[in-house]
């Protein structure tokens, strides 16, 4: 998509969310919804309309985790990397998760297939250790599982 | 007629274990009404179906999708099946709990305010509005409530300042970033009785003079994020929220935004950089105005102590932790799940006795109580009651509730490491102890347990943390090396 529909689209969700009190950072998650990222042509628009530095507006997207300045891969696995999760074989998981896909955490495979992410915590604390694929979650993940998951 | 069958389709931990597709294999049986429920947090048994019968409700699982088709191919299975576990509410761990914030989840369709106010929902509301705004205050105060996202601060003492506190508007947000791994009864109550949580936060508005309202919650919970938002909806559509403004909001993967102060800049839209203190957030919070800032479990408890009394709330729990925990038990263990008790059980009860020990069956070495930043316990320490003081005593803290067990096999310099990489990973990076400790931290952790001139490194390693727990502005910072100390305190041949 080029930079001048991220912007038009940019626009467009500012002006729907602009009224909300702390528009920040429900915008941000709207424009990272349409993109699965949030492009740079995006930050002088949403800066422009909160009257806010471009630089305010970054400082905010690369503040917090889960906001993206590439695009992710077209799957996206993230795996918890918490206590109660390596309570139960999380550090396992996390070796052979890494090995099967040839990526660490935080990388996109060079085919653009899938996007490794760490989770810490994802509240399934209980039936650990757990990941999700595209935000679906799963249970008591272990190597087999995971590779059955990535097929 | 059909019979009405409960499966825990609405809880997310029950989804990742198969309960859509049970749910699925049970609605085409002949017969039934399916009933898509929460889950009651008898985790090992989900997905547990429920069947409604004339004395109760009787439970099957845990079931996959075959299962439940082969045991609903001739219509509900009856109290005499085989695989039958007997009355869901007598087994016996539900029935040692003391479901009181709880008491709704796993039983009622979240999203039904008709279900809801047939078990009590709303009755607390109809109270507190009858009362005037100080004595809401005073029966909250009276029972004895404290803050169960961790800080356990008494919260009508919060609520009295922010009454007292001039300022229009006022906020009441709800601190729903529940990052503490090992917790996850916030979740729940969002999950699967959203409208108890509304109606807290309603009975707290009318309790500050609170016009509106904030659920921050964290975006690892997108199923507590959907249903809330519909939960709001039907509220509004109901005419709860004529008086009230009510959104929730997603966080996006900061740790740090579970401290009040760095919701609160979050919120506002900035970076989650924490606030000093003072202002309190009950004088100045969110853009600067007299804000109440509770945990989910908090506002959800307060309903029920509206609806019955402070003295009900007050009967349970021991010596200054009133009421009742809602312990979350998790990692290496047997049984594993949510449990609503009294404050002051032993942990060993609650480790071994309903959790019923690992998962793998060995030795339990150690529990982590209190999230990554709470000390990892020894099973010296186990005969501990579960009350914040007996805690405290031992170095250790309750905080939400979480207990994350860890057999034999566990190697505590890895886990004291982690500890520290966590806060590195997460820290605001507002105050040095806190952003410049924990990666060295990290560093003198290797060291030692690389055997570089370990002694020495010892003795800088203890400096350290308590520079950071002396020195950081938070509770990141100055509790991240809690664990620390407690693995070379209790396994210092590890570390």
């Amino acid at each position: 998509m080029g930079d001048g529909a991220v912007a038009e689209t940019a626009r467009e969700i500012v002006e729907r969310l602009v009224a909300l009190e702390g528009p920040l950072l429900p915008i941000l998650h709207a424009v990272q919804d349409q993109f699965g990222y949030l492009p740079p042509a995006c930050v002088p628009v949403i800066a422009k309309g909160l009257n806010l530095s471009r630089a305010e507006v970054q400082g905010v997207i690369s503040f917090y985790p889960l906001f993206r300045t590439q695009p992710p891969g077209r799957r996206i696995v993230a795996i918890c990397r918490a206590e109660a999760c390596q309570a139960v074989g999380g550090a396992a998981l996390e070796a052979h998760a890494q090995s099967a896909l040839g990526i660490g955490f935080g990388e996109t495979s060079a085919d653009g297939e899938v996007t490794l992410e760490p989770v810490f915590c994802l509240g399934n604390c209980a039936c650990a250790p757990s990941m999700t694929v595209d935000g679906v979650l799963h249970a008591r993940v272990d190597a087999k599982r995971f590779d059955e998951l990535m097929g | 007629m059909s019979v009405e069958v409960f499966v825990p389709a609405a809880d997310f931990t029950a989804r990742a274990l198969g309960a859509d597709a049970v749910a699925a294999a049970v609605a085409a049986a002949p017969g039934v009404e399916v009933r898509r429920t929460g889950s009651r947090g008898l985790y090992w048994l989900e997905p547990l179906v429920e069947v409604a019968t004339d004395a109760g409700r009787i439970g099957f699982g845990p079931l996959d999708s075959a299962a439940a088709r082969a045991l609903f191919a001739n219509g509900p299975p009856n109290v005499d099946h085989p695989d039958c576990l007997g009355l869901v509410d007598e087994l016996p761990w539900l029935e040692k709990q003391s479901r009181v914030t709880m008491a709704r989840v796993g039983v009622i369709e979240p999203l039904s305010i008709a279900q809801y106010k047939a078990n009590g929902g709303f009755a607390g509301l109809a109270r507190a509005r009858a009362l005037t705004a100080p004595a809401i205050v005073e029966t909250v105060t009276d029972a004895g409530l404290r803050g169960r996202g961790g800080a356990a601060f008494p919260t009508g003492i919060k609520w009295r300042t922010v009454l007292e506190s001039e300022g229009e508007p006022k906020y009441i947000v709800c601190n729903a970033d529940e990052g503490d791994s090992g917790t996850f009864a916030d979740r729940m109550i969002m999950e699967s009785d959203p409208f108890s949580l509304i109606e807290g936060m309603l009975i707290a508005g009318l309790a500050v003079g609170a016009d509106r309202g904030y659920i921050y919650c964290r975006a690892e919970y997108p199923l507590a994020v959907d249903t809330l938002a519909e939960a709001i909806r039907l509220a509004k559509g109901a005419g709860y929220l004529d008086d009230f403004h009510l959104e929730v909001r997603k966080g996006a993967g900061a740790y740090i935004c579970g401290e009040e102060t760095s919701l609160l800049e979050s919120l506002e839209g900035k970076r989650g950089v924490i606030r000093y203190r003072p202002p309190l957030p009950a004088v100045k919070g969110l853009f600067g105005q007299p804000t109440v800032v509770n945990n989910v479990i908090s506002l959800a408890s307060v309903p029920a102590i509206l609806a019955r009394g402070a003295d009900h709330y007050r009967s349970f729990g021991v010596g200054r932790s009133r009421g009742t925990l809602t312990v979350q038990l998790a990692g290496n263990v047997r049984r594993g799940g949510l449990f609503e008790v009294p404050f002051g059980k032993p942990l060993r009860w609650v480790v071994e006795h309903l959790g019923g020990g690992t998962a793998s069956g060995l030795p339990i070495k150690t529990v982590q109580a209190g999230g990554p930043l709470g000390a990892y316990i020894p099973p010296q320490h186990f005969d501990t009651p579960l009350d914040y003081e007996s805690f405290q005593a031992i170095g250790g803290m309750i905080g939400h509730g979480g207990l994350v067990v860890f057999d034999e096999t566990t190697d505590m310099g890895a886990m004291a490491r982690y500890a520290f990489e966590f806060c590195a990973e997460e820290s605001c990076g507002k105050c040095t102890p806190c952003r410049i400790g924990a990666v060295r931290g990290v560093e003198v952790v290797d060291r030692i347990r690389r055997g570089e001139a370990a002694a020495d490194n010892r003795v800088l390693l203890k400096d350290l943390c308590h520079t950071m727990i002396d020195g950081s502005l938070c509770g990141l910072g100055g509790m991240a090396p809690l664990p620390v100390l407690s693995v070379m305190t209790h396994f210092a041949d590890e570390l």
